[in-house]
């Protein structure tokens, strides 16, 4: 079971509470303070990504995110509800292997519009310890987490 | 928290953009509408003081871009003050450090650009 469960509507507006909760919890979970900021940027890009999709394909459904420290990580879930197909359906990547990258001054392309979805899987994959984003049928997970280095308070 | 977004212009014909607070997906439209009032305005030649930002994702970094693909449609520049280590990092781990010009200070920027005339 999470330490936190946390659903909210998907409004930009609270994805900076969804990265204010993720960064309590994983103080009192015993994560590095140098690590707060890097779980801060990389969950809040996940929750930008998995509004965005429901905004497109499900306004009213809620966007979950699931907050568990265990066994010295600090895991962190972050799942939209909608299928992968279609919230791929743009041809941008679901997985950091996919991504473009920027070459030189000129390569600008891949960071506009739609690329800007790819620009934050870019940066959880920089950021995230580890990450496995999966897509099933119910929607896309994107699991991160990070060392625990402190034996987590429960 | 609400991002405070004001610029001014420089007798060099420099607009210096001064940004304060967390850009993210909720506040960063509030920067492109700010840029492309700018380029609608003529003012092609753009620096982005981010000395005051606490936050920037990638909606931030996606605003940045297409500010710098509108001023280079005209011939004009982005470039940015940043010394901020947490925010350089995005920077690096984008590959965007080598897309934007970034200084250490607006008078860096100046000095720069004085001697590339």
């Amino acid at each position: 079971m999470a330490t936190v469960e946390l659903s909210f509507s998907a409004l930009p507006v609270h994805v900076r509470t969804a990265r204010l909760i993720v960064t309590a919890v994983a103080r009192r979970s015993g994560i590095d303070e140098d690590l707060l900021d890097e779980v801060r940027l990389a969950v809040g890009e996940a929750c930008s990504r998995a509004v965005e999709a429901h905004r497109l394909h499900c306004p009213d459904e809620p966007v979950r995110m699931e907050m568990t420290a265990a066994e010295r990580r600090f895991e962190v879930i972050v799942n939209d509800s909608v299928p992968g197909d279609d919230s791929s359906g743009t041809g941008r990547p679901t997985t950091p292997a996919d991504l473009p990258k920027v070459t030189g001054p000129d390569d600008l392309e891949f960071a506009l519009g739609d690329g800007a979805a790819d620009l934050g899987l870019a940066v959880i994959a920089g950021l995230a310890d580890d990450v496995d984003i999966s897509t099933t049928p119910k929607g896309v997970q994107i699991r991160m987490s990070w060392p625990v280095e402190a034996a987590p308070t429960t | 928290m609400d991002l405070k977004v004001n610029d001014y212009t420089t007798d060099d014909g420099l607009t210096v953009i001064t940004v304060e607070g967390e850009i993210d997906v909720y506040t960063a439209p509030k920067l492109r509408e700010k840029l492309i009032d700018l380029v609608n305005k003529g003012k092609f030649h753009l620096l982005v003081d981010m000395e005051k930002v606490e936050f920037l994702d990638s909606t931030g970094l996606g605003v940045l871009v297409g500010g710098l693909k509108r001023v280079r449609a005209h011939d004009g520049s982005l470039e940015l003050v940043c010394t901020q280590e947490r925010i350089l990092k995005i920077f690096r781990i984008t590959g965007l450090t080598k897309v934007f010009g970034i200084h250490d200070s607006i008078a860096d920027a100046e000095e720069k650009r004085k001697g590339a005339k």
